[in-house]
């Protein structure tokens, strides 16, 4: 990577500070104020945002315009990109336009399948992979060329970020994805939200044997749990999460009306047993269309003010 | 081979609702072995419509006729006289024969009684599954055997989704993770070491959406 700094985030995470990022969900609509509005809770408490890419495989204002809203209120914002819509061609030029606007930080992903939205009749593209558009970008912002080889005017530099899912199956492949994902281009690294985490610091200590977290900034993912209803949906409802039963029953061992509580507290406890895991060296916040509880989470954590 | 599944009653009757005389064309190759218009689907599906068009008021004639191949025009040749004492055809076979049958006679309706669904294997008697996405560049070499491109949800080419849980697809429980799969066999040929290979993007020229394809062998044109 180039000298010269990117992006905000890139700054704090090379520096070593405990980076804070959250998350921003943009509207079903075509209201800035919204995205306005979820900004204005996080700013000041976060050092970026993740804007997600229809998420859930439901419509939403683009994550590039979401984006460029926050950015105009001096928010750092982390583009999320998907490769289930767009083909190559378009998340290429998509980039560009991205970058021409401002903005520094994408996430690589590639998508919650469509079939868990709200139009399952859409076809699905995956012309390329979460891997090959990690690459993708890596290659436009050091070699300056698209992937047909092209030698770009003024290419795009963005700050590379890709997912990790240490709870998904099968375990002893997620550090090879890891790996692989560091490899194709990754500077940064957000996972699944950690609710177990004696599998969280297998995963993070097997990640430091391979000498992975020398080469990546890994930030712990969390979701603040708001009732053991949620808690077990969850586990059980969404792919690829894991909340212990303890958990659970923890959450169901309160009252409801202290449950949220008992959530955040959860949390606050997850945030500082991640400040003491060697490598992990951020926390990514996702209250999900729950922004205005992040900077409560921050300011408990001990985590303000923002460098 | 070609998998189909014959199209509901209700749908099959307003297809052929304009006509009066309609010739049931069955095709005994692959969707005889998938149960969908060999000999025997199309003597049940005849009497099934004809029950039902009686139960309407409907006065129609339905013929019976099964073909060895509906994909080839020395074998569709020998349904001509059927086909031409008829106001229509109702094919079940795959979407290639309805086609070559209505090219071969193009001034017969010639009418979908199956919707053709993938490329698969006999995974158990009575149960198929899509193998193969007929992409024109097979790499199951690097893959043990198993194809991403066909059998994972979002053709990942480098390792499973974050929804790969109990070796199975987030997608649909009851549907193997492809990867997962990949990684037990590549464990049991020990080739573990694929895994960390970066696979560049695919080359979708050579799939359909390079646009319809044609194949010619010289070596055996006349």
């Amino acid at each position: 990577m180039s000298e010269k700094p990117i992006s905000r985030l890139q700054v704090i995470l090379s520096k070593g500070e405990f980076a804070v990022t959250a998350e921003c969900g943009p509207p079903r609509g075509a209201n800035s104020k919204v995205v306005r509005n979820k900004g204005e809770l996080l700013n000041g408490y976060v050092d970026a945002v993740n804007v997600t890419d229809n998420q859930t495989a439901i419509v939403r204002m683009s994550s590039i315009a979401a984006c460029t809203h926050l950015l105009h209120m001096g928010l750092e914002p982390v583009m999320q990109m998907v490769v289930r819509d767009r083909n190559r061609i378009a998340l290429q030029s998509d980039i560009m336009g991205a970058y021409s606007l401002g903005i520094r930080n994408i996430l690589c992903l590639s998508g919650d399948h469509q079939s868990f939205g709200s139009q399952p009749d859409a076809l699905n593209v995956f012309d390329i992979d979460s891997m090959n558009l990690i690459r993708t970008v890596q290659t436009m912002r050091d070699e300056g060329k698209d992937m047909s080889g092209f030698e770009l005017n003024d290419p795009p530099r963005m700050f590379i970020g890709a997912a990790a899912n240490p709870f998904a199956d099968p375990f002893e492949y997620r550090v090879i994805r890891l790996a692989k994902k560091i490899d194709a281009g990754a500077d940064f690294i957000q996972t699944q939200c950690i609710y177990n985490m004696a599998r969280f610091k297998e995963w993070m200590k097997m990640a430091r044997e391979e000498g992975l977290t020398e080469k990546v900034h890994i930030l712990g993912g969390v979701t603040p749990l708001k009732s053991a209803g949620m808690a077990k949906f969850m586990n059980n409802k969404v792919a690829g999460m894991d909340v212990p039963d303890a958990l659970i029953k923890r959450m169901a061992g309160v009252p409801k009306e202290k449950a949220v509580e008992e959530g955040i507290k959860i949390c606050l406890e997850t945030i500082a047993e991640l400040r003491d895991i060697n490598g992990v060296h951020g926390v990514h916040i996702m209250a999900i269309e729950w922004e205005d509880i992040v900077s409560e989470i921050v300011k408990a954590a001990g985590l303000t003010p923002r460098p | 081979m070609i998998v189909g599944k014959q199209k509901s009653i209700s749908e099959i009757k307003s297809i052929i609702a304009p006509f009066k005389k309609v010739l049931i064309l069955g095709c005994g190759t692959c969707v005889k072995t998938c149960f969908a218009g060999g000999e025997d689907e199309v003597s049940v599906l005849a009497s099934a419509l004809r029950l039902a068009c009686k139960m309407d008021g409907k006065d129609i004639e339905i013929e019976e006729f099964t073909v060895e191949r509906q994909c080839e025009n020395e074998f569709i040749q020998e349904g001509a006289p059927a086909i031409a004492r008829n106001e229509g055809v109702l094919s079940l076979a795959c979407g290639a024969g309805v086609q070559a049958v209505a090219r071969r006679f193009a001034r017969t309706p010639v009418l979908p009684g199956v919707n053709t669904t993938f490329i698969g294997v006999l995974e158990t008697q009575g149960v198929f599954t899509e193998e193969c996405a007929g992409c024109g560049d097979c790499k199951l070499a690097v893959f043990g055997g198993i194809c991403p491109v066909t059998r994972c949800a979002k053709k990942l080419l480098n390792g499973p989704c974050g929804g790969s849980q109990n070796g199975k697809c987030e997608v649909n429980p009851e549907t193997d993770c492809a990867w997962q799969l990949i990684i037990d066999r590549l464990r049991i040929l020990g080739q573990m070491d694929n895994l960390r290979i970066y696979v560049a993007p695919k080359n979708w020229q050579t799939s359909l959406s390079g646009g319809p394809r044609k194949m010619v062998r010289e070596d055996h044109m006349i």
